[in-house]
C-alpha cells in the first residue's frame, strides 16, 4: 500500500506583490506540509504574509499578486498545473475556505437557502434533495431553525450566525482540505468560543485536514496539532503546537509571547515586553536573518549569514527553527525593562467621577431601546475602570454619555471632582471638556489626514491647553517623547505612519489638555500585539505619571485586566457585575461574567469546562423581563429569575454582583470551575 | 417642496426677463392703450403674487393657463411635446441602456486589457463632447453624405410607428453617445467592485462555474448603483433636449421652451418647465423605488 498524499504541500513557494511597478516578495522559499486529517496553524505579525498562502492555494491571488516559484500540491496534485475547469472541480470538491469578516463574504442579494443549494447543485443535486441537504448542512453547523434561516439574506443575521453560514458553505462539498483565514476575528469573545466549539467539533465528525490562520496565538493553541511561525514571508519556526508556546526557539516567537499579557499579569506588576523596530517591508533585500534588526541576541553572523531552517534535536521531534542561536532563543533580553510601571495607589483620595443612576433610552421604529440602565460607577484618580461585554451590552454609548456627545434621560448624574456635568457637551466648560478626552479604535479615521502630525497636536494643545507660542513648543516637545514619537514623526502626514504610531499621536492629542479622564474605546484591537503590548505600557506609564484615570473599552479580557482596577461587565446596558478587578476575575462571579471568562481561549490549555451560552444576545427594545439574562443563563434558578429583575447588591465591599443566586451559593456552585489564581 | 421652490423661480425668472408682454406681441408701433388693454386683459398687470398664486391653483388642477401668443389654453402644448420627447428619449434609452451596461460589464471583465481601454477612453470622449457638436457631425455622416437617414425629425403626418421610429434615430444617435461614456463607467467601477468583493471570492471558491458567478453573483450587486443613475438620468433625457430638439426642428417639451422663452409666452414657458420639474421628480422617485425593490438590505430593514 502507498502512504497517502500529504493533505497540502508546499514546495519553495514564493509569490510577489507588483507594487509600483517592481515585483517584490511576500513568501519567500516556503516549504510547508499538513499531513491528512491534521490541524496546522500559521501565525505571526500582519504583514507576513499568512493570508497569501491562503490565498496561493486556491489561487485567488489579487491581481497584481503572482507565484515566481515554487509548487502546491493539494492532495498530492500540483495546483500551479491545473486549467481553469480543473481548477475549479478542485475548489469544488477538495479544497474550502473560510475567511475573516463573514457579512462580506456571503452575497447581500441572495437568500441563505439559495447560496447553500447552488453548491449541491454543482454536484448534481437539485430541488428538494439540494434543499434538504442545505438543512441538514445548516443543522451541522448548530443553527437552530435552519428552515427558516434559509429564507433569510444575510443583513438579517448576526455575525456568529453569519460565520456558521459560511462554515456550513465550506463544508457542504466535504473537501479534504478547509482553510480557516482569521474566521473569528471581530467577533465577540462569547461568539468567537461558539465558532472555535463548532470548528473542534467539526473536525471530529470530517476528516478534513486544516490550515488555520491567526493572528491570535491563544485561539492557535486551543485549536492546531502543529503550528508555524511566519515572518517576512518565511517560516522561523516550526513544531507541535504546545512544544513551540512552551518552549519557543526562535526570539521572534519568543518576544511574540512575552507580548501577551498571561496569567492575569497587571500594570502594577510590571510592563509587558515589546518587539522594536517593524516588519521588514514587502520586497525588501534581506541579506542575513530577516529578524535581526529587531532581535537583541542579534550578532554580526545574523546580519551577513541567513540562517537555514535548524532541525532540532529535542525530544518533540519534527520542531525546525530558523535561528542560529536557536538553543539560546529563551534568552532573549526584554526589549523593554520590566521595572513597575503603575505602582499599587492607595485607596483614599476621592472620586475623580462618580456616575448615579445613569439612563439612556433610545427610539428605535417607535420602541424605546434601553441602551444604558441604571448605571453608577465612581472612579478615583489614577485608577482604570475597564467595561466589558459583548457587542451591543451599552460599552460605548456609556463612554458617550460620559463624554457628553450624547445626552443620557433625565435624572441621571454626572460629577467631575465634585462638580455636576452638564448633560451635553456644548453647555460643559472649557475646563470640564478638557478634563475628559477619548482614544479611538481605530486611529486612521480620528486623525485628518490631510494635516501633519505637528499640526494635529498643535492645534490640540491651542485648542485644550490655551498654549502657543514658545510655551506650545515646549510642551509638544515632551508631549511627543512622552508618548515615545521622535521629532522626525513630527513633519509626516498620518498615513505614512504605522497603526501603532498613529494611536501614539492619538493619544498625545487626547492628552494635550492634561485631561483627567480617559476614555479609551478599544485602543488596541486593531493592532498586533507587540503593538499593543507597546500601547498598553505606554498608557499605563502616562497613567502612573499624570495620575489620569482611564475608562478603558476591550473585548479583550486579558487586556483590561492587565490595566483596571474597576471592572464593570455590562449586558444590554445594565452592570450585571462590578468591582476590584482582581475579584470581577477570581470570583466568584455573576454566571455571565463566568460565562465570558470561560469563552477566552487560554494560551497554557488550563482551561477547564466551558460554559455555553445558548441563543443570541436579546434585542434592547424588547428585553426580557426579570434578569435579562435568564434566557441564556446556565445557572437560572427558576420563575423567579424571568419575573424580577435581580438588584445589583454588594457581596463584598465594592464588589457587587446583580443575580439571585446568594453570593456564598455561586461561590460553591464556581468553585470547581474557578482556578486558583496564580501567586 | 423641490417643486414649490422650482414654480417660485421659474415663475419669478419669467417676470425678470425684461420686456412688456403686451408690446412684445403687438409690435412696437402699437399704441399704448393697445398694450395697456392686452396686458390687463392677459392679467400681467397685477400684483406679482397675486399672479402666482393663481396661476399655481390653477396648474394643480390641470389648467396650466392660456398661451399669450397663440392666445388657447397651454395643456395641450406641453402634452404633446411631452408625448414627442418621450418618443425621443423611450429611442435613446432603448439604445443606450443595454449598450452602455454591455460596455462597462465587458471592460470590467477585461480590466486593464486594450478593450477596457477603448471602451472606457472612447465613452468617455464622446461623453464630454456637446450633443450640439455631435448632433452636427451625425448630421453631416449621416444625413448630407451618406443620406441614410432624415435630418429632421420632424416625421410626415400618419407616420406609422416604423416610419416615426426611423426619424428618431439621428437625434437620438447624440443623446446615445453623451449617456454611454456614463452609464458604461458606472457599470464598470460598479462591476470591478463586485468582482473585488468577498462574496464574489466565496462564489468562485465554491467552484461555481465562472459564468454562473458573474451572472447569479456579480451582476445583480454590480449593477445597483448604475441602474439608479439611468433613472435618475431619464429626467434628463426627456427634460435636456432644448438643443437636440432645436437642432433637429423637432417639436418637443425642449423647443417647445426655447419658443415660449424667445416669445415671451411665460404661461407656456413655466408649464413647461414645471412639467420638466415633475418628470425629474418623478424619474427620481422612481429611481429611489427600483433601488429598495432590488436591494434587500433597504427593502427588508435591519431588525433581525
Amino acid at each position: 500500500m502507498t502512504e497517502p498524499a500529504n493533505a497540502l504541500e508546499l514546495r519553495d513557494l514564493s509569490v510577489a506583490y507588483r507594487v509600483g511597478g517592481r515585483d517584490r516578495a511576500v513568501l519567500r522559499n516556503l516549504n510547508l506540509t499538513i499531513g491528512q486529517g491534521e490541524a496546522y496553524a500559521l501565525v505571526g505579525e500582519s504583514g507576513c504574509g499568512k493570508s497569501t498562502v491562503a490565498l496561493s492555494v486556491v489561487r485567488y491571488l489579487p491581481r497584481n499578486g503572482s507565484i515566481t516559484g515554487g509548487a502546491i500540491a493539494l492532495d498530492g496534485q500540483d495546483v500551479m498545473k491545473l486549467d481553469a475547469e480543473a481548477l475549479r472541480r478542485a475548489r469544488a470538491e477538495s479544497v474550502s475556505m473560510v475567511y475573516q469578516d463573514p457579512g462580506k463574504a456571503l452575497n447581500p442579494s441572495i437568500r441563505i437557502g439559495r447560496q447553500l443549494t447552488e453548491i449541491f447543485e454543482l454536484a448534481g443535486v437539485s430541488g428538494q434533495a439540494a434543499s434538504g441537504r442545505a438543512v441538514a448542512m445548516l443543522n451541522r453547523v448548530r443553527i437552530s431553525d435552519p428552515a427558516s434561516v434559509m429564507q433569510r439574506y444575510p443583513h438579517q443575521l448576526s455575525g456568529g450566525m453569519q460565520q456558521r453560514v459560511a462554515i456550513a458553505m465550506a463544508l457542504a462539498n466535504d473537501p479534504s482540505m478547509l482553510i480557516l483565514d482569521e474566521p473569528t476575528t471581530g467577533l465577540d469573545a462569547t461568539v468567537e468560543a461558539e465558532v472555535l466549539d463548532l470548528i473542534g467539533q467539526l473536525r471530529q465528525e470530517l476528516s478534513a485536514s486544516i490550515l488555520f490562520i491567526s493572528h491570535n496565538l491563544a485561539v492557535v493553541s486551543k485549536m492546531c496539532d502543529r503550528v508555524g511561525v511566519l515572518y517576512a514571508g518565511m517560516l522561523v519556526e516550526e513544531g507541535p503546537t504546545q512544544a513551540v508556546f512552551n518552549d519557543p526557539r526562535h526570539p521572534y516567537t519568543v518576544a511574540l509571547l512575552r507580548c501577551l499579557p498571561r496569567g492575569g499579569q497587571r500594570k502594577d506588576q510590571g510592563r509587558l515586553d515589546t518587539i522594536p523596530g517593524f516588519l521588514p517591508g514587502i520586497g525588501s533585500d534581506i541579506k542575513g536573518c530577516a529578524f535581526a534588526d529587531r532581535c537583541a541576541l542579534a550578532t554580526e553572523r545574523c546580519r551577513t549569514e541567513p540562517p537555514p531552517l535548524y532541525e532540532l534535536a529535542d525530544d518533540a521531534g519534527n520542531r525546525l527553527s530558523r535561528c542560529h542561536y536557536h538553543e539560546q532563543a529563551q534568552s532573549l533580553p526584554r526589549a523593554t525593562p520590566s521595572n513597575i510601571a503603575a505602582p499599587a495607589r492607595q485607596a483614599a483620595s476621592p472620586a475623580v467621577l462618580r456616575v448615579e443612576g445613569l439612563n439612556k433610552t433610545y427610539a428605535s421604529h417607535g420602541h424605546p431601546l434601553r441602551a444604558v440602565k441604571d448605571v453608577s460607577v465612581s472612579l478615583r484618580p489614577g485608577e482604570t475602570l475597564g467595561l466589558v461585554g459583548e457587542s451591543g451590552s451599552g460599552k460605548t454609548t456609556f463612554a458617550r454619555l460620559l463624554l457628553g456627545l450624547v445626552a443620557p434621560d433625565e435624572g441621571g448624574m454626572i460629577e467631575l471632582e465634585g462638580k455636576p456635568l452638564a448633560p451635553r457637551l456644548e453647555s460643559r466648560g472649557d475646563d470640564q471638556v478638557k478634563a475628559m478626552q477619548i482614544v479611538f479604535q481605530n486611529p486612521d479615521s480620528a486623525l485628518n489626514r490631510s494635516h501633519s502630525i505637528r499640526h494635529l497636536i498643535s492645534r490640540a494643545l491651542k485648542r485644550l491647553a490655551g498654549l502657543s507660542g514658545k510655551a506650545l513648543e515646549a510642551r509638544l516637545t515632551d508631549l511627543v517623547r512622552s508618548v515615545r514619537l521622535t521629532e522626525r514623526h513630527l513633519a509626516v502626514k498620518p498615513r505614512q505612519l504605522s497603526g501603532g504610531l498613529k494611536q501614539r499621536v492619538a493619544i498625545a492629542r487626547a492628552f494635550a489638555g492634561d485631561p483627567r479622564i480617559v476614555v479609551c474605546d478599544e485602543p488596541t484591537s486593531a493592532l498586533d500585539v507587540s503593538v499593543q503590548a507597546a500601547i498598553l505600557n505606554l498608557l499605563a506609564d502616562l497613567q502612573s505619571k499624570e495620575d489620569v484615570s482611564y475608562i478603558f473599552i476591550s473585548h479583550d479580557l486579558a487586556v483590561v485586566r492587565y490595566l483596571s482596577d474597576q471592572i464593570a461587565v455590562l449586558y444590554l446596558g445594565r452592570i450585571m457585575e462590578l468591582g476590584p478587578s482582581e475579584a470581577v476575575f477570581a470570583g466568584p462571579h455573576h454566571p455571565y461574567t463566568e460565562a465570558l471568562l470561560s469563552a477566552v481561549p487560554k494560551l497554557d490549555q488550563t482551561e477547564t469546562s466551558r460554559i455555553r451560552l445558548d441563543g443570541e444576545i436579546p434585542s434592547a427594545t424588547n428585553p426580557p423581563p426579570g434578569c435579562v439574562f435568564h434566557t441564556r443563563c446556565p445557572r437560572k434558578l427558576g420563575p423567579i429569575c424571568e419575573q424580577q429583575e435581580p438588584p445589583l447588591s454588594e457581596t463584598e465591599p465594592g464588589h457587587a454582583i446583580r443575580c439571585h443566586i446568594p453570593y456564598a451559593e455561586l461561590a460553591t456552585l464556581q468553585k470547581k470551575v474557578v482556578q486558583p489564581e496564580p501567586a | 417642496m423641490t417643486l414649490f421652490l422650482l414654480s417660485i423661480m421659474v415663475f419669478l425668472g419669467g417676470q425678470v426677463l425684461p420686456g412688456n408682454v403686451g408690446r412684445a406681441i403687438l409690435g412696437p408701433f402699437a399704441d399704448q392703450r393697445a398694450v395697456d388693454a392686452l396686458n390687463h386683459s392677459l392679467g400681467v398687470d397685477r400684483p406679482l403674487l397675486t399672479q402666482y398664486g393663481s396661476w399655481i391653483w390653477n396648474f394643480i388642477q390641470g389648467d396650466m393657463g392660456t398661451s399669450y401668443i397663440f392666445r388657447s389654453p397651454v395643456a395641450p402644448f406641453v402634452i404633446d411635446a411631452l408625448g414627442n420627447s418621450m418618443k425621443l428619449a423611450a429611442v435613446a434609452f432603448v439604445l443606450v441602456v443595454p449598450i452602455g451596461i454591455l460596455g462597462g460589464v465587458i471592460a470590467a471583465l477585461n480590466l486593464n486589457r486594450p478593450l477596457d481601454r477603448i471602451i472606457s477612453l472612447g465613452g468617455l470622449s464622446v461623453t464630454v463632447l456637446p450633443e450640439f457638436v455631435t448632433g452636427i457631425i451625425l448630421i453631416l455622416i449621416f444625413g448630407v453624405w451618406l443620406r441614410w437617414l432624415p435630418i429632421s425629425a420632424a416625421w410626415p403626418r400618419d407616420a406609422g410607428f416604423f416610419t416615426q421610429l426611423y426619424y428618431l434615430i439621428l437625434p437620438s444617435l447624440p443623446l446615445f453617445l453623451v449617456l454611454f461614456g456614463y452609464i458604461a463607467r458606472m457599470a464598470r467601477s460598479g462591476m470591478i467592485e463586485a468582482l473585488d468583493s468577498d462574496y464574489t471570492r466565496t462564489a468562485v471558491l465554491k467552484g461555481l462555474p465562472w459564468r454562473t458567478v458573474i451572472w447569479r453573483h456579480v451582476l445583480r450587486n454590480a449593477l445597483l448603483p448604475t441602474i439608479t443613475v439611468i433613472a435618475t438620468q431619464t429626467g434628463y433625457l426627456i427634460g435636456g433636449l432644448v438643443v437636440i430638439e432645436t437642432l433637429f426642428r423637432y417639436q418637443g417639451i425642449g423647443s417647445l421652451i426655447f419658443t415660449a422663452a424667445r416669445g415671451k409666452d411665460f404661461p407656456v414657458l413655466e408649464a413647461g418647465i414645471l412639467t420638466i420639474g415633475i418628470v425629474y421628480a418623478v424619474a427620481t422617485l422612481a429611481a429611489d423605488f427600483l433601488y429598495s425593490v432590488l436591494n434587500p438590505r433597504i427593502r427588508l430593514g435591519t431588525d433581525q
